[in-house]
């Protein structure tokens, strides 16, 4: 029950903080929990799906299917998130001024709530359907359903309730620091998320790695502990880099953080226009 | 302006796809990606009752090895390693294809994450 605990907690942290980072980014925006509910929502559904499909995902394309698949929804995100925190350079000081006097709903109306949604949904829909594969594969072998039930369920709760402190722990920051401090994290979320994608496709044989890892951090911070998955999801870390790993992490940090610059200017809300 | 993004990002991911669908689709038997086309030595690993057989293969060191994972179990196991940075979910009665290397000499331990207990192995590379 352990082991099942763990190995579900572990896929379910990956989306929990994804989530958590973007509900803090998104707090008291109108119709936020609607997006991030369908967000949820159908990703839950894609993973079933998913799961249920693997082994033909799996064989397409001449076997690398699954990865191409999961590089895809990653760069996808990517794209998403990126998108959303550009958005949010441009209008940042708007909304910090809006927030003081009308509220929220009028720039909420313009706001890609929709990109994080999908964001959301295909993280969900990533470790879902490993998880769905797992407690199927479980299931299969007739181990006692009281026992994969409760650390299917244990882990579940562990999970969400790591990603609810990180968001109750980001929502208790100032407006202003909230608004920087989430989107850097989405641009951290977004650059772990591009190199994670690059690493899949060097596993299908399709992107060279340029080299063997650049260094091997893992006696100080193991990929494999629960502290080193976090920290992978939060800002990308890895343990062992690849050389194309990196360069795909420094890119979208670069284009990302390039972008939000050149649209919004310093982006975050001045102290004086948010008093 | 929105839509025109959304609409770029899910083009983006279909084009990702697509390519990937051309660059793979080259020889007529199916077995080998254009990337990979020019000697890259291939090893197969079977997994039968939630063991890893060989439990210890060797490998050339400093060049790129492709792996053939068997699944004789008909549930799904998870191939994974974070000495070899790989991770990947070979369903039932299914095999599935992982690139390794260019690996310096060394061990590599791997498992199998759903059946951790049992399923080990290692990558022996020289």
């Amino acid at each position: 029950m352990l082991a099942t605990l763990l190995i579900v907690f572990r896929e379910v942290i990956e989306a929990a903080l994804v989530l958590s980072i973007v509900a803090a980014a998104t707090r008291g925006v109108a119709e936020r929990n609607r997006w991030l509910a369908i967000g949820v929502g159908s990703g839950l559904l894609g993973a079933v799906i998913v799961a249920a499909f693997a082994g033909k995902i799996s064989q397409s394309l001449e076997g690398a299917g699954q990865e191409i698949f999961n590089a895809s929804v990653l760069f996808l995100a990517v794209i998403m998130l990126g998108w959303h925190n550009v958005w949010m350079g441009r209008h940042g000081r708007e909304l910090a001024m809006e927030m003081n006097t009308v509220g929220r709903e009028v720039t909420a109306g313009t706001r890609p709530l929709y990109a994080v949604a999908i964001a959301v949904g295909v993280a969900i829909l990533r470790e879902g359907s490993e998880v769905v594969l797992f407690l199927y594969g479980i299931a299969s072998t007739g181990v006692g359903e009281s026992s994969l039930l409760l650390g299917g369920l244990g882990g579940l709760v562990l999970g969400a309730a790591l990603g609810f402190a990180l968001y109750k722990g980001l929502i208790n920051l100032s407006t202003r620091l909230l608004f920087s401090v989430t989107s850097w994290l989405i641009l951290l979320l977004a650059a772990g998320m591009a190199a994670t994608g690059a690493k899949y496709l060097v596993q299908a044989g399709i992107l060279p790695s340029l080299g063997a890892a650049l260094w091997d951090t893992s006696w100080l911070l193991d990929d494999g502990s629960v502290l080193g998955q976090m920290v992978h999801v939060l800002i990308g870390y890895t343990a062992r880099p690849l050389p194309v790993q990196i360069i795909f992490y420094l890119v979208t940090l670069v284009v990302i953080g390039g972008m939000m610059k050149a649209f919004g200017g310093s982006g975050a809300p001045k102290k004086t226009i948010a008093a | 302006m929105n839509k025109m993004v959304l609409i770029g990002g899910v083009a983006v991911a279909a084009v990702i796809a697509v390519g990937a669908y051309l660059l793979l689709d080259k020889d007529g038997d199916g077995s080998e990606t254009v990337a990979a086309s020019e000697d890259v030595p291939s090893f197969g690993i079977t997994i039968e009752n939630h063991l890893f057989s060989p439990a210890e293969l060797e490998v050339p060191a400093g060049q790129k090895v492709k792996l053939v994972v068997k699944n004789l179990d008909p549930t799904p196991e998870e191939f994974e390693s974070h000495e070899l940075g790989r991770e990947k979910v070979i369903a039932g009665n299914s095999e599935g294809v992982i690139f390794i290397g260019p690996l310096e000499a060394g061990t590599y331990p791997y498992f199998g994450e759903f059946n951790e207990d049992t399923a080990q192995g290692k990558i022996i590379a020289k």
